[in-house]
């Protein structure tokens, strides 16, 4: 107990002010605030993996460490995606994932919002469409907002969610594809 | 072919190890694969080729590891048939290998399973995508039936369907678990949810881009699976890898190694309870994908090797953050692995959980990691060494319980030799360019690329097509052959072992779906 203890002293707190705001993003604060106003910093996240390489699942993961300590900023992953505000989907859709995520989308609660996440879920990447892949995400569910990278940093998916809640709010059980920005 | 199925017909196969190739017909097939079997060698991979265009037939390839060479079987089935000869019953591997090969082209193993693998219904019954008269961007409405599981009966058995979404941010796949209270009688797995469609995109991909498709074949094995594709083209095109690029190539290959090890350790440790453990760890990992990023200006080097070297040369400032970083990691690990071995409640969890004895293990043909966790001493770095590791040698790492703490204590142990390799690495980083440029490929030319990624040996094996473009393109992931081996480790456990039980093997689905 001692040693873990010491170690955890030296250690000490490695969670990193949230990103700043750069070009492309709104001032950080704002999302900030529109993100409190909706959600009362309790934003939660469903993650489904719809063919992607893994790559970016490693970003998503790199989330949870002390460094960007996503939990920290009231942003937690879930379990279910009816406890889910956000779908953040991965990967280009492979025919094999694409009813387990219409699937998942259609159980989440209204309203709600869908980030696709990597180049693959973006714009298809290097995978393209085949007899295997459905290709970007918004040809097969409504994407508000997307994040470019193959993969994201961990800054660009952070940027990215908080982002998601400054849009304004989603239609309901809207059918149609919505812009990928 | 006399009856040695080995001489005097051999090939050699261009490849970054000692390959060779047996043109073998059916009876040879089974002939020649019962006899490498009996020599130690293990089933690596299958695969198949649609070559009616050009001969009128199809080929199917096995690629057999053996401890000191790779030797490759193919056989041409005659008069436009579509049948072979099946391996299962000498390499459990081949099952699953031989079903993927009849959802992709359509030639079936003459005894196995033959419930689909790859194909959930996302094509038709009588279409196989990998044959040539498959357009490259053809597309097919979804028609799924019911996949049938092996049914599991008795008195208060139940059946636990979880996936292909799960609960945590991992990678898709489906486990059905027939249990009675908590405890597994079976765990059968379906996968394939991945499945990008692999080698149709590599078909008549420019041979000088490959290597970034081979890079998101398994994103967490990146390194690896890019440098089989460019040991495999650059043997092909005979390119003479500079020291100084192998090298550079090898700290990545070792820097992934280790950064996935670091992953895995964390989330082993919040699996038994111990939080800590995950800030740990995955502060450390951290630390190093940022040190890639400064370095090779990318956190997870998917475009960091190309064909004839790598994109950056590694200067002498990051040279000495990197031997600094090494220090700093060797201190931090070995001060982590004291906390774990010595914290009972985590020990408590790690023992005996998913156990994989040696006989089984070499029944199954594990490898890699998983399978020096259970008595398996096979490393492709050592075994069959190509540059830089002809010259460097990596310690053997070797356990032999079998069970979750038995993998945790190989990832230990492959994190320090790891790091000590990264140390030679940097201190005697060879003069010389780190890339150099690869010729025009001969048409028609099979290479291979055999690579120990941290999982275990991964394998590209490339056949070049006119104009510089790809033939066929067949990627292997260790996984295939460890993934049944989750289904004997779970018999007995508890289901809620199953997360801490998996992630101790930590396969790929994307990698293995292709
Ligand atoms: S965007 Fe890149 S890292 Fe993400 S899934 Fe696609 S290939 Fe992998």
């Amino acid at each position: 107990m001692f040693t873990i203890l010491a170690r955890i002293r030296r250690t000490g707190i490695l969670s990193e002010p949230l990103p700043t705001s750069t070009v492309r993003d709104a001032p950080l604060e704002k999302l900030q605030r529109d993100l409190q106003s909706v959600f009362g910093r309790a934003l939660r996240i469903r993650h489904v993996d719809a063919g992607s390489c893994n790559g970016c699942e490693l970003e998503i993961h790199a989330l949870s460490n002390p460094y960007y300590n996503l939990e920290g900023s009231g942003i937690a992953f879930v379990a279910s995606p009816r406890h889910a505000d956000v779908l953040l989907v991965t990967g280009p859709v492979s025919v094999n994932m694409e009813e387990a995520l219409r699937r998942t989308y259609e159980a989440m609660p209204d309203p709600k919002w869908v980030l696709a996440v990597g180049d693959c879920s973006v714009c298809t990447g290097v995978f393209g469409v085949n007899y295997a892949t459905r290709g970007r995400v918004a040809d097969v569910i409504p994407v508000d907002a997307v994040v470019n990278g193959c993969p994201p940093t961990p800054l660009a998916l952070l940027r990215g969610l908080l982002q998601i809640t400054g849009h304004a709010r989603p239609k309901v059980s809207s059918s149609a594809v919505q812009s990928d920005s | 072919m006399t009856d040695d199925p080995l001489k005097p017909e051999d090939l050699h196969v261009p490849a970054n190890v000692t390959a060779r190739r047996v043109v073998v017909d059916a009876a040879q097939w089974l002939a020649g694969a019962q006899r490498l079997r009996d020599q130690g060698a293990g089933l690596l991979t299958l695969w198949g080729t649609d070559d009616r265009d050009r001969d009128g037939v199809f080929r199917v390839f096995a690629a057999l590891l053996l401890p000191d060479r790779v030797v490759v079987l193919e056989h041409a089935l005659a008069g436009g048939s579509t049948a072979y000869p099946a391996l299962g019953h000498l390499f459990p591997v081949a099952d699953r290998l031989q079903r993927a090969m009849y959802d992709l082209l359509g030639l079936r193993a003459d005894a196995g399973d033959c419930r689909p693998w790859l194909r959930h219904g996302g094509w038709p019954e009588n279409i196989f995508p990998l044959r040539r008269d498959v357009g490259a961007t053809q597309s097919y409405a979804i028609h799924a039936k019911p996949y049938p599981f092996v049914p599991v009966s008795g008195d208060g058995v139940h059946e636990i369907a979880v996936g292909p979404v799960h609960a945590g941010t991992i990678e898709p796949g489906h486990f059905r678990f027939s249990v009675v209270g908590e405890k597994v009688l079976r765990l059968e797995e379906r996968l394939g949810y991945a499945h990008k469609g692999m080698a149709k995109r590599f078909d008549r991909m420019p041979l000088q881009e490959g290597h970034r498709l081979a890079a998101r074949i398994c994103g967490d094995s990146t390194v690896a699976f890019s440098w089989a594709y460019c040991a495999a083209l650059e043997s092909i095109t005979e390119t003479e890898l500079p020291r100084r690029a192998a090298a550079l190539r090898a700290l990545a290959l070792e820097r992934e190694r280790i950064a996935n090890h670091l992953g895995d350790l964390g989330s082993l440790g919040n699996d038994a309870g111990l939080a800590f453990g995950l800030v740990q760890f995955s502060s450390l990992k951290e630390q190093l994908v940022r040190l890639n990023q400064d370095a090779f200006g990318q956190r997870y080097l998917f475009d960091y090797l190309l064909p004839g070297g790598v994109v950056i040369d590694l200067g002498a400032r990051m040279i000495h953050s990197m031997l600094d970083e090494v220090a700093m990691l060797e201190q931090a690990v070995s001060s982590l692995r004291a906390i774990y071995d010595d914290h009972a409640g985590v020990q408590d969890r790690f023992r005996d959980a998913g156990l994989l004895s040696p006989e089984l293990a070499r029944a199954h043909g594990a490898i890699g990691l998983v399978g020096r966790a259970s008595g398996i001493a096979r490393d492709a770095r050592i075994d069959l060494p190509w540059p830089p590791y002809d010259v460097l040698p990596p310690g053997r790492v070797l356990h032999s319980g079998g069970d979750v703490a038995a993998r945790v204590q190989v990832r230990f142990d492959e994190i320090m030799d790891s790091l000590r390799l990264c140390r030679s690495l940097l201190q005697t980083l060879p003069e010389g360019p780190s890339l150099v440029p690869v010729p025009v490929a001969p048409s028609g030319r099979l290479g291979l690329g055999l690579i120990e990624g941290w999982r275990g040996p991964v394998l590209i094996a490339l056949e070049t097509a006119p104009d510089n473009r790809v033939g066929h393109c067949h990627a292997h992931d260790p996984s295939w052959q460890n993934w049944p081996l989750i289904e004997y480790a779970m018999i007995g456990n508890i289901v809620p072992d199953f997360p801490l039980i998996n992630k101790s093997f930590n396969l790929a689905y994307s990698g293995h779906d292709g």
